[in-house]
């Protein structure tokens, strides 16, 4: 599955480029501002070519016109192309750039559950007055890589009555579901393996593929358990699906993109720009969406799927070993997803909320400012999701969890009906407060010419 | 760029083979569930096709419709009930071989008078950058009236579905 969506973005971004080489569409319009086309006279391999040699200044300029273009693989295209001086960039060139973005979200991903893993046993410590990992490492920092290298020794079990191939394809299918959900999802500014245009409706629309490989794992492991904690998590991860994308809806009004980048570009300046401040349905948004998150991501309060008390260890009971890794990594992948995702949503994104930090790097010539930028804004981002982490673990290890049909009415009686309240409410409030303000054109934007 | 018909080819035939292949899977499967997971594939095929189409929007609805919608529920479905093999001596016999043929026959000649009637336009439209802008811009204006009747049925249908749900528990 991801193998063949990122080839797909592939695709896009090869006949993207095709036809910015044969001139069909006009270069992306933050070209104009950083190199100045020298007269119409450019054939088409010399608009490549000035395209690619213009990018690592243009990529940076994040001001009005910064198209959201030129970041992730088709940026590492581009140096690709730069450093070996071809003058046009080919499809195992796109390839191999995929590649590359694709690694760079895998080591994130890793290095992420790691820590994550660490924090959470760390954090439930000392909330129960214990130590908790000690041993390995300063403060126990190195035992999940040790626990890490005890899963990948240990031996891989399947069950004799298992259906062996769903139980070998299962655990792929879960963490490549969380995997290519990734994929559009900005770590900063350019900082994302690809920018897509339905950023928010791709994310919506993958996360489906996981609950489809939980429900594989459970069916193929042959085991009540197994089997009741799909049922359970099937239910609770399709019901949670509609609050989330309700808020998906309501924060797509406001913004008028789908694209994350655009999203998080629609809240710059002061940090009650941030959706979470601007609008009040919003805020409210922002509640229904880390409730959801949390049945989204199966963690407690609503972690029933793995009831431990009742149900072994849920839909994974069978696993073992590197398999069981590949569980748990999706697990601490989607934590961290879901927090960047709220992030962008309804926290500014890379913005810090202060406009005089967020102009460092921006409008320079100079070569280390933007570099310094670019450090300042992913370091923002990506710990404003680590906060938000941080309270998914504290929510975890302080609420009991609710009983299955008290989720259910959660879910349809309480956080439906409030948030399809909030997306009429936030389309409302930004269409009164368009008509008082001029800094946006919000009654042009609805009526057609 | 040199080489990006080849790929594009490449990449119409890994996502046709996908989309076609696992049809025979879900014939020659005796599992149910494993037959849910070859459609799967096949669902994903044909999204990929779409990917190649450059219409991504419909390649995404086709994810969360059918993958997200249509066969989880399939699924849900299967595992509610009895997990057993499609008993095969219900289907198999001599008395149903001549039916089958003439269904097959004339499914395959349909489809073939179809393929063999239609003009297929081989020049590509053109492309656009985005998509959604188009869909939601023809959808507010153009097609506005369709949306709202579509919209309705949908909601009649939820409507009905927690009629039929709500009597029932009624009754128990």
């Amino acid at each position: 599955m991801s193998l063949s969506l990122s080839l797909q973005s592939l695709l896009f971004k090869t006949n993207a480029w095709l036809a910015q080489a044969e001139g069909t569409t006009p270069a992306p319009e933050g070209g104009e501002g950083a190199a100045p086309t020298e007269g119409a006279a450019n054939a088409a391999g010399d608009a490549t070519k000035e395209i690619v040699e213009a990018a690592p200044e243009r990529a940076f300029m994040l001001n009005e016109n910064s198209t959201s273009d030129e970041s992730g693989a088709p940026y590492i295209e581009s140096a690709i192309t730069y450093v070996l001086n071809v003058e046009q960039s080919s499809w195992w060139i796109a390839a191999f750039s995929m590649l590359l973005a694709c690694l760079g979200v895998f080591g994130f991903i890793n290095v992420f559950a790691l820590f994550a893993v660490w924090l959470e046993r760390k954090v439930s410590a000392h909330m129960q007055c214990r130590l908790g990992p000690m041993e390995v490492g300063p403060h126990g920092a190195l035992q999940t890589i040790a626990d890490g290298i005890k899963l990948t020794v240990k031996e891989d079990i399947i069950p004799k009555l298992a259906d062996r191939p769903l139980f070998i394809l299962a655990p792929i299918i879960v963490f490549t579901g969380t995997f290519i959900r990734f994929v559009p999802l900005p770590f900063g500014p350019h900082l994302n393996a690809i920018d897509l245009n339905l950023g928010l409706f791709f994310i919506a629309s993958v996360g489906s593929v996981e609950v489809l490989g939980v429900i594989m794992a459970g069916w193929a492991s042959n085991n009540k358990w197994s089997l009741f904690a799909t049922i359970r998590t099937a239910t609770q991860m399709v019901s949670y699906e509609i609050p989330i994308g309700l808020t998906f809806v309501a924060v797509i009004v406001s913004a008028g993109t789908l694209s994350l980048h655009g999203i998080v570009e629609a809240q710059e300046g002061w940090f009650f720009n941030w959706y979470m401040f601007r609008n009040p349905f919003l805020a409210v948004l922002f509640i229904v969406f880390f409730i959801a998150t949390l049945a989204e991501c199966k963690r407690a309060p609503f972690d029933l799927p793995e009831a431990e008390s009742e149900l072994v260890s849920g839909f994974h009971t069978e696993y073992s070993g590197i398999r069981f890794a590949l569980f748990f990594m999706a697990e601490y992948a989607a934590m961290y997803l879901v927090s960047a995702i709220a992030v962008v949503l309804f926290m500014g994104g890379w913005y810090t909320g202060i406009p005089m930090i967020d102009e460092i790097g921006m409008n320079t010539t100079s070569e280390v400012t933007p570099w310094l930028g670019l450090f300042i804004k992913a370091h923002v981002l990506i710990g404003k999701a680590l906060t938000l982490v941080f309270l998914q673990i504290w929510v975890r290890w302080t609420l009991p969890r609710v009983r299955l049909d008290q989720m259910m009415y959660l879910c349809w009686k309480v956080l439906l009906p409030v948030a399809l309240l909030c997306l009429v409410g936030s389309a409302f409030w930004d269409l009164c407060m368009g008509a008082f303000s001029d800094e946006k054109d919000y009654f042009m934007m609805i009526i057609p010419k | 760029m040199p080489g990006s018909e080849f790929y594009g080819n490449l990449m119409f035939w890994i996502f046709a083979i996908m989309a076609v292949a696992p049809g025979l899977g879900i014939l020659l499967c005796k599992d149910i569930v494993r037959q849910a997971f070859w459609l799967l594939l096949s669902l994903a095929g044909f999204a990929g096709l779409y990917f190649t189409l450059e219409a991504d929007f419909l390649g995404f609805t086709q994810v969360v419709v059918y993958i997200g919608g249509i066969l989880i529920l399939f699924l849900f479905g299967v595992m509610l009930t009895h997990r057993m093999d499609i008993p095969l001596k219900d289907v198999k016999g001599f008395n149903l071989v001549l039916p089958g043929i003439i269904a097959a026959g004339a499914f395959l000649a349909s489809i073939f008078h179809l393929i063999y009637h239609t003009q297929f336009k081989t020049d590509g439209a053109q492309e656009t950058p985005t998509t959604i802008k188009e869909i939601g811009e023809m959808v507010m204006s153009e097609y506005l009236l369709p949306f709202e009747v579509v919209s309705v049925v949908l909601l009649v249908a939820l409507v009905g579905a927690t009629y039929i749900a709500r009597r029932g528990d009624e009754e128990a």
